[in-house]
C-alpha cells in the first residue's frame, strides 16, 4: 500500500505563516496593545518630556531607541507569552498536536508573526518619529547594526516568551504576569528615561537581562557617538550586546526545549 | 463473550484490528485510572465506549490518540504504538477532542483549509462543510458559532484529513435533539465510506443508534463488551409482564413472554386490562453494570 506523500514542509510552513498573520492582525486587542501602544507612548512622552541630552540631542531622538525596544519586546516576549498560553489553555495546541503538522511549522509560523509585527511596529515608530519630531534616521552602517540588534533581541525575547508561556495557566494570567515584568525591565533598562539616571545598582540588575542590551544596541544606532560617553562603560559595547543577546537566545532555546508542552499540565 | 470478539488477558495483539489493546494501565499518582484493559476494535467498526465520569474513558482514548503515556500494557493503533506515532501515523487519524479545537480569528472555511493542508490526501473543505451542515456559516469566524455549530466544526476538522480511524470524544454534548439526529446521519455516512470510529458518549440512545458494539467502562476496567441489544444479557433477560386483575396491579417475570401472554389472554374474555410487556432498557442494564451513581 503506497500512501500519498505528506505535504512538503515549505507548504505547511506557508500555511502556518498565513494562519499566524491572520490570527494576529484580526484581533483588535492584540493590534492595539502591541502596535499602537508604543506609538501612543512616543506621542505622549515626546510631548511631555523635553530634555537636552547634550550634543544637540532632544528627548524624542533619545526615546526612539527606547520605544523601538518596547515595540520589539511587545511583539516578541509579551505577544508569545500571552498568545501561546492562551492557545494552550483553550485547546488549540492540543488539537494541532493530534494532526500531522510538524511542530517546527508551528514555531516557524510564530517567527513570521513576530517578524511581521516587529517590522510593522518599527516602521510605524520611525514614521511618527520623522513626521512629528523630525528625528534623524540612522545612516550608513547604522542600519546594519539596527538590523542585527533587532533580530537578535527579538529572537532572544521570542524564545523567552515561549518559555514563559508554559509557566502561565491562561492567556489572561500570562498577560498579568508578563506585562508588569516587561514594563519594569524596560524602566530599569533606560527605555523611558536616560539610562544614566537609573541608580547604579539597578543598572547592574538590568544588565543581567536582554532588554538593557537591546536598548543599548539601539541607542548606538539613533544617538551620535558623542553620547556613548554617557553609557556605563563609556562606549556602546556592541560586542557585548551581541554576546549577551546571543547567550539569552541559547538559554531561551534550552528552556523552550525543556519546558514546552502541547497541553495543560494536569492532563498528562 | 468470545463471540463478541473480546480478547482475553494474555492474548497476543491482533495485527488486523484497527485498535488492539492488551493490559493497558494508566495511573495518576496513586489513583489507577485504567486498570488492565483488553480490547480489539475491527476495521470499519463503530465502537462506543460508555461509562460514568471518572471511569477512564477519556484517559483510554487519549492514550490511543498518543496524547498520554501509558504505565503498562501494549497498544497498537492502525498497527503503530501511539507512543511512537509519527506524522505519517497521525495523518491516518481524525481526532475530535472533548475540549474542542480552540479559539480562532479565522473563518470556518479558512480553518478547514489550513487543517486540510497538513494532510496527504485531504477531503475538499467545501464538501466537508456540506457534510456537517456548516455551508451557510463558511465565512463566519469560529468564535461567533453556536455551541452545536462549534462542535460540528470540531467534527469537520477531525474528518477533513480523510482519516481511516476517527476518535469522537463526547461529540454531541450540548446538541439539541435535531442536531443530534443530523450528527448521527453524518456518522452513518462516514461509516459507509469505511471509516472506523471510536466514540465515547454519555448518551445511551446514541450508542444504541450508532454502535456496532459497545463497551462499558467502570472503575478503569471493561465491565462488558457486546452488541447494544445484547448488553448485560438484555436479549435473553426475562421479560416483565404486567396487567391488572381483580383491581390490583400484577407483574410476572418470564423467559417466555409470548406463551405467558397467550395463557393470560385465555383467562380474560376480551382485552387483558392494562397489559404491558417490557425488557430491561439499555439504561437499566447499564446502571446495574456500573453499580449505581459515580463513586
Amino acid at each position: 500500500m503506497s500512501a500519498p506523500a505528506l505535504p512538503s514542509l515549505t507548504r505547511v510552513y506557508g500555511t502556518r505563516a498565513r494562519v499566524e498573520l491572520r490570527e494576529f492582525f484580526r484581533q483588535r486587542e492584540s493590534v492595539v496593545f502591541t502596535l499602537a501602544f508604543p506609538v501612543l507612548l512616543l506621542l505622549a512622552l515626546g510631548a511631555v518630556l523635553d530634555y537636552d541630552l547634550g550634543a544637540g540631542v532632544g528627548f524624542p531622538q533619545y526615546f526612539m531607541a527606547g520605544v523601538i525596544t518596547a515595540g520589539i519586546v511587545g511583539a516578541s516576549l509579551q505577544n508569545m507569552a500571552i498568545h501561546i498560553a492562551g492557545e494552550r489553555s483553550d485547546g488549540t495546541l492540543k488539537s494541532l498536536a493530534g494532526t500531522p503538522m510538524p511542530a517546527s511549522a508551528y514555531f516557524a509560523g510564530k517567527v513570521v508573526q513576530v517578524l511581521a509585527v516587529a517590522v510593522a511596529t518599527i516602521v510605524l515608530l520611525l514614521g511618527v518619529g520623522v513626521l512629528v519630531y523630525g528625528i534623524d534616521l540612522p545612516s550608513g552602517g547604522d542600519w546594519l547594526t539596527f538590523a542585527w540588534v533587532s533580530v537578535l533581541g527579538a529572537a532572544a525575547c521570542t524564545l523567552l516568551g515561549i518559555a514563559v508561556s508554559t509557566l502561565c495557566r491562561t492567556g489572561r494570567s500570562a498577560s498579568a504576569t508578563v506585562t508588569p515584568i516587561a514594563l519594569v525591565l524596560e524602566f530599569v533598562s533606560g527605555v523611558f528615561l536616560p539610562f544614566d539616571q537609573v541608580p547604579g545598582w539597578l543598572q547592574d540588575v538590568a544588565a543581567v537581562f536582554p532588554v538593557k542590551w537591546l536598548a543599548q544596541g539601539l541607542r548606538s544606532v539613533f544617538l551620535p557617538d558623542a553620547l556613548a560617553a554617557q553609557e556605563p562603560a563609556g562606549s556602546w559595547e556592541l560586542g557585548r550586546v551581541a554576546l549577551v543577546l546571543g547567550a539569552w537566545c541559547v538559554l531561551g532555546l534550552v528552556l523552550c526545549v525543556l519546558t514546552f508542552r502541547w497541553q495543560d499540565r494536569d492532563t498528562r | 463473550m468470545v463471540a463478541d470478539g473480546r480478547p482475553r488477558p494474555g492474548d497476543p495483539l491482533d495485527p488486523d484490528a484497527a485498535i488492539s489493546v492488551r493490559g493497558l494501565v494508566k495511573r495518576y499518582g496513586d489513583r489507577t485510572a485504567v486498570d488492565g484493559l483488553d480490547l480489539d476494535i475491527r476495521r470499519g467498526e463503530i465502537f462506543a465506549l460508555l461509562g460514568p465520569n471518572g471511569a477512564g474513558k477519556t484517559t483510554t482514548v487519549e492514550v490511543l490518540e498518543g496524547y498520554r503515556r501509558r504505565d503498562g500494557g501494549e497498544v497498537r493503533v492502525l498497527g503503530v504504538d501511539p507512543a511512537r506515532g509519527g506524522r505519517r501515523w497521525k495523518a491516518e487519524l481524525g481526532i475530535v477532542l472533548q475540549s474542542g479545537a480552540g479559539d480562532s480569528q479565522l473563518s470556518v472555511r479558512e480553518l478547514l483549509e489550513a487543517r486540510a493542508s497538513y494532510y496527504a490526501d485531504p477531503r475538499d473543505p467545501g464538501e466537508v462543510l456540506e457534510l456537517v451542515g456548516l455551508t451557510e456559516r463558511a465565512g463566519a469566524r469560529g468564535r461567533t458559532l453556536s455551541g452545536g455549530q462549534r462542535r460540528r466544526l470540531d467534527v469537520a476538522l477531525g474528518i477533513v484529513g480523510r482519516p481511516r480511524l476517527l476518535f469522537l470524544d463526547e461529540p454531541t454534548t450540548g446538541f439539541d435533539p435535531e442536531a443530534r439526529r443530523q450528527f448521527w446521519a453524518l456518522i452513518r455516512s462516514l461509516r459507509d465510506l469505511g471509516t472506523t470510529m471510536l466514540l465515547t458518549t454519555h448518551y445511551l440512545d446514541e450508542a444504541e443508534a450508532l454502535a456496532d458494539r459497545v463497551g462499558v467502562l467502570a472503575r478503569g476496567q471493561l465491565a462488558e463488551v457486546a452488541v447494544p441489544t445484547a448488553l448485560g444479557g438484555r436479549g435473553s433477560a426475562p421479560a416483565v409482564v404486567s396487567w391488572t386483575e381483580d383491581g390490583a396491579r400484577r407483574t410476572a417475570e418470564t423467559a417466555t413472554p409470548t406463551a405467558f401472554v397467550r395463557d393470560l389472554a385465555a383467562r380474560f374474555p376480551g382485552e387483558v386490562p392494562d397489559l404491558a410487556v417490557s425488557r430491561p432498557t439499555l439504561e437499566d442494564v447499564y446502571l446495574k453494570m456500573i453499580g449505581g451513581p459515580d463513586e
